[in-house]
């Protein structure tokens, strides 16, 4: 142990009950950041799993045409004109979507892609209407860009797939119309009614989704929607899902359809979980500011308290380089023990928070907390404590190391 | 030519000023001394002569106004910070009149610290020297009680061993016994001299108790901030 180590160590030592309350603020700063954190980081997670089992990654939709502008480039009488580039026109739909799977497959980031045609619907059972929409799917396709397999609650997809006649229906939905597994209802759109049968029940926990989302299979779909081609879009699963922005613009410009990615389409809720996670930073962030300001003011006591001690030391030949490490050691020693006490604090608090029924529905289904537990969020919390901590040890450690030892043993020292 | 060979301290014409603005007081008016290995010189004088700003300047701790020291031939006076604290750690040691002992540190660990910080030796010849150090002055039964644990008299013995712990060519005291009756007087100014004249080192003491000044080599006495 170098002899500045050793003599923090005894300063503090001596110092345990003032120590203490900066000790305390750390432990509490550092848990507290980190069980915000993972709780937030775990609720945003959770969602984007939803929405990303649900919507998928990426959806390929409008077709894209170029707009030209030309001017005659020699006057009016001209022959010479140049065109320019002006704008783009979508037009609505894909015309080929099997051509466009197929070049879609063709990106060393796409899973998978499914041919969705989408379109309003009423939905009646004996005096309940209620507005729907429907989506016409390829379920083998389907299930390889969305995670409704296992947002089955009731009820078989094998029936769904058998059945030309069977529908998936959302839970909320069933629960309001009062309906069952076997149910028949009937489906009014583009003017013509049919009746269908309800193979299966799902629930994505997304309220938007569960109460209005009904699928069909794609050739009974094409036929109530008088759509024998096309498509509405096309719902795309990513490999790495984070690439989606830069896979979405690439797509876009290859096959000149419009290409969506998940980050574009939930920005506001995202955005939403961005800001919630700042805010718990900042609010947590409080308790690692007064753990600084109890530092700053526990050092500058002991400063004052161990004047004279400085000036032995001093007069021993430490040099004023050794006085401010003895203090910024103090300060080191007690940051590594809040540091260390206030991680295990947040892992075990992160895991007693996941443990905590908390049932949620409307973004995303869910009976517990969820938390996210991530590398960072400690070395973040660590980082904080260590600024606010060291930055406020500087102080009382440089005035330490001014102090002129003559000063001190004379009595004058101010 | 032979006595100033033997000064291993030598200051001359020392000025220093303290306090600022209307409370200025010139307090060393061009002060010369030199103090030479194995003898012991007593700096007398009233209060607020400028005994114990001149020691101290002497001891590197304070810089003078105008003037010059010197430590074994070496001019120590115009040095930064970082020079000067060298030269304490290796050149000289300090008592002080209320022992300045690091109270939650054992007597042992109070005499190692100047060791550790020369670190001229291992850790366990440190350990064998201050042990050595403590049981010449009669604590080697205390090594391991903290600086609460002693009394007076042991503080100031702690103080004299660690002031010796570096084997300084200069021992500085100011005034070592002023905070002890008159057994405690006598044993630690016998074990500053002894110890002290054993090594052949010069000790400079500033004390008020006209006994210890006269038991000394030489006596200088002061006022108004000249030697008389």
């Amino acid at each position: 142990m170098s002899p500045n180590l050793r003599i923090a160590f005894r300063f503090l030592t001596a110092k345990k009950r003032a120590m203490l309350m900066s000790l305390s603020c750390i432990v509490l700063g550092v848990g507290l950041f980190v069980i915000t954190q993972a709780t937030t980081s775990g609720f945003e997670k959770f969602f984007i799993k939803t929405i990303l089992g649900t919507n998928g990654a990426m959806r390929v939709q409008d077709k894209i045409q170029d707009t030209m502008r030309s001017m005659a480039a020699g006057g009016e009488n001209s022959k010479f004109r140049i065109s320019s580039r002006e704008g783009r026109k979508y037009i609505e739909g894909i015309e080929e979507p099997q051509l466009v799977v197929n070049a879609l497959m063709k990106f060393a980031n796409v899973s998978g892609a499914s041919i969705v045609l989408n379109s309003p619907a009423i939905l009646r059972n004996d005096s309940k209407t209620d507005s729907i929409k429907i989506f016409g799917i390829n379920l083998d396709d389907h299930l390889r860009v969305s995670d409704l397999a296992s947002q089955i609650v009731d009820g078989k997809l094998e029936d769904f797939r058998n059945s030309p006649s069977g529908i998936l229906i959302g839970r909320e939905l069933c629960n309001r119309q009062g309906l069952a597994i076997g149910d028949s209802i009937i489906i009014d759109a583009r003017g013509q009614q049919r009746r269908y049968r309800i193979s299966a029940i799902y629930e994505t926990g997304v309220s938007d989704i569960d109460r209005a989302y009904v699928y069909l299979n794609m050739g009974e779909a094409r036929s109530l929607l008088k759509k024998p081609t096309g498509a509405t879009y096309i719902q795309v699963n990513l490999i790495d899902k984070d690439r989606a922005p830069e896979d979405a613009v690439h797509i876009e410009e290859v096959l000149q359809h419009q290409a969506r990615s998940w980050q574009w389409r939930e920005k506001p809720w995202l955005s939403a979980f961005k800001a919630l996670s700042i805010s718990s930073a900042i609010t947590t962030s409080v308790f690692t500011l007064i753990a600084g300001l109890a530092m700053l003011n526990t050092l500058a006591m002991i400063v004052i308290e161990k004047t004279k001690d400085i000036a032995i030391l001093r007069s021993m030949g430490y040099e004023r380089k050794d006085i401010t490490q003895i203090f910024l050691w103090q300060a080191l020693i007690v940051l590594a023990i809040g540091t260390s006490v206030g991680a295990a604090l947040g892992y075990a608090g992160t895991y007693a928070v996941s443990r905590i029924p908390m049932p949620v529905t409307g973004i995303f289904r869910t009976e517990t907390f969820q938390v996210y537990i991530s590398p960072w969020h400690y070395v973040a919390a660590v980082l904080m404590a260590a600024v606010m901590v060291m930055g406020a040890s500087i102080i009382p450690a440089r005035r330490a190391a001014r102090m002129e030892p003559g000063d001190i043993v004379r009595g004058t020292s101010t | 030519m032979a006595e100033a060979s033997n000064a291993v301290l030598r200051c001359t014409n020392l000025h220093r000023h303290l306090g600022q603005g209307e409370g200025r007081v010139h307090v060393l008016r061009g002060v010369s001394f030199e103090a030479e290995r194995g003898q012991v010189c007593a700096i007398v004088g009233p209060s607020g002569c400028g005994k114990s700003t001149l020691l101290y300047l002497l001891g590197l701790l304070d810089k003078p106004g105008e003037g010059q020291i010197t430590i074994n031939g070496q001019l120590m006076s115009n040095h930064d910070d970082a020079a000067r604290t060298a030269a304490r750690c290796a050149h000289i040691g300090f008592v002080f009149q209320f022992h300045f002992l690091m109270l939650e540190f054992t007597a042992l660990d109070n005499v190692m610290m100047p060791m550790r910080k020369l670190g001229r030796l291992t850790p366990e010849e440190m350990m064998a020297r201050a042990h050595a150090l403590l049981t010449s002055v009669g604590l080697g039964e205390k090594t391991h009680r903290l600086g609460t644990q002693l009394s007076g008299g042991e503080q100031q013995r702690v103080a004299v061993a660690r002031a010796l712990a570096n084997q300084p060519a200069i021992i500085l005291a100011d005034e070592p016994t002023g905070n002890l009756d008159v057994k405690n007087s006598a044993v630690i100014f016998d074990l500053l001299t002894s110890l002290a004249k054993e090594n052949g080192q010069a000790v400079v003491l500033v004390t008020h108790n006209p006994d210890i000044a006269n038991r000394c080599d030489s006596v200088r006495p002061m006022r108004d901030g000249l030697f008389v």
